[in-house]
């Protein structure tokens, strides 16, 4: 080695080995250690990947974009996951197909309740009106949420991060929730997990149990269609 | 396995093809979803499809890899978020306040719709 060690930094910086590398480390070691604690909700693998792989970034003044061009490659497996969600519904498909009424009326009131929820707790807290606009779709898979901001013409940056804090939010929560409240049943623990907190609930939910991540993952996908439709009606009624 | 996959990666592209065609409020991944779902169900009622990655747990085995380390897509999305912090610099803390406020509402009422309901039909069909 007698070339310039920072040399080699930029060069390594620069590809999309380092980050990849970086993301998946980071994520097996926070992964292992959420394991040994019997997955405790506080150990989320999606939270605390995020939090350390941020300060590497920020302590080697590495863009996000330099960043992404290594991490795009697992970014992109989104969306097969979701396709594979079809796997496990099949497998439970008699189970779904007995509680599909309370999965709809359970969906309809929920995913108004997401939305004016915000849109009213926002609105008490003093929250600018584009912001309250931007966090109204944040309990759906961020692509969707975006483009839902997008045509309110709010921040979809700010619905990115809202998204992301919601999903966190309630994969951490869910769990000491339920078994506090002695709710057993794991279709509808799983199903709130889905609706609330999209992706990353239902990552959370597949943790816990089976049938909770195959109702969460329904969940999901039914909520990006129905915040889709319910998010410009309520936001043009609370907010005139 | 590559069977397995390519006929996911299949499902998606129709699926997004088929949301950007008709313009549709879903994610195309989601469309897919139903798609791969549709396809398992027919290959039960017709033995021609059971072939390939339609045979001995093919896909199966595949989708569950990708699921049980679903956690980890979210990361670089979620990377993305701390390079936008000074957009939240100043109401960071009300928003998230907002946010776990409305997201405990919506867990609770959520899966209580859900519980009332599959009671009133339990008791009525009983």
């Amino acid at each position: 080695m007698t070339g310039n060690p920072f040399a080699l930094w930029v060069y390594l910086s620069q590809t999309p080995l380092l980050w990849l590398t970086v993301t998946l480390v980071v994520y097996a070691a926070v992964d292992a250690v959420s394991l040994a604690t019997h997955r405790n909700p506080l150990m989320n693998p999606v939270l605390h990947s995020i939090w350390i792989i941020g300060l590497f970034l920020y302590a080697t003044g590495t863009s996000y974009t330099a960043y992404f061009s290594g991490a795009q490659f697992v970014h992109f497996l989104l969306g097969p996951a979701t396709v594979a969600l079809a796997v496990p519904l099949y497998e439970n498909r008699k189970l779904v197909a007995a509680a599909i009424v309370p999965m709809l009326v359970a969906l309809m009131v929920g995913s108004a309740t997401a939305i004016v929820s915000v849109v009213l707790f926002a609105e008490a807290a003093g929250l600018p009106r584009d912001i309250v606009m931007a966090l109204a779709p944040k309990s759906v898979t961020a692509g969707v949420a975006m483009g839902i901001s997008e045509t309110l013409g709010a921040n979809p940056a700010i619905t990115v991060i809202a998204t992301v804090l919601t999903g966190i939010m309630g994969a951490i929560v869910v769990t000491p929730t339920m078994n506090r409240l002695g709710i057993t049943d794991f279709r509808a623990r799983g199903f709130a997990a889905g609706l609330a907190s999209h992706g990353i609930g239902t990552a959370r939910a597949f943790q816990v149990d089976e049938v909770a991540g195959v109702f969460a993952g329904i969940a999901m996908g039914l909520n990006a269609l129905v915040t889709s439709l319910l998010v410009p009606v309520f936001a043009t009624l609370l907010l005139k | 396995m590559i069977a397995a996959v390519s006929i996911i990666l299949v499902c998606q592209l129709v699926g997004e093809v088929i949301v950007r065609g008709f313009r549709l409020p879903l994610p195309g991944p989601v469309v897919g979803m139903a798609l791969l779902f549709g396809i398992l169900i027919l290959r039960d009622h017709a033995a021609a499809l059971a072939r390939g990655p339609l045979r001995d747990g093919g896909v199966e085995g595949v989708a569950k890899v990708l699921l049980a380390n679903l956690s980890l897509m979210f990361v670089p999305a979620g990377v993305g978020v701390v390079q936008n912090l000074d957009l939240l610099a100043r109401s960071g803390v009300a928003i998230a306040l907002v946010l776990a406020a409305s997201v405990v509402m919506t867990l609770l009422v959520t899966v209580g719709t859900f519980l009332i309901v599959s009671r009133l039909m339990r008791r009525r069909s009983s």
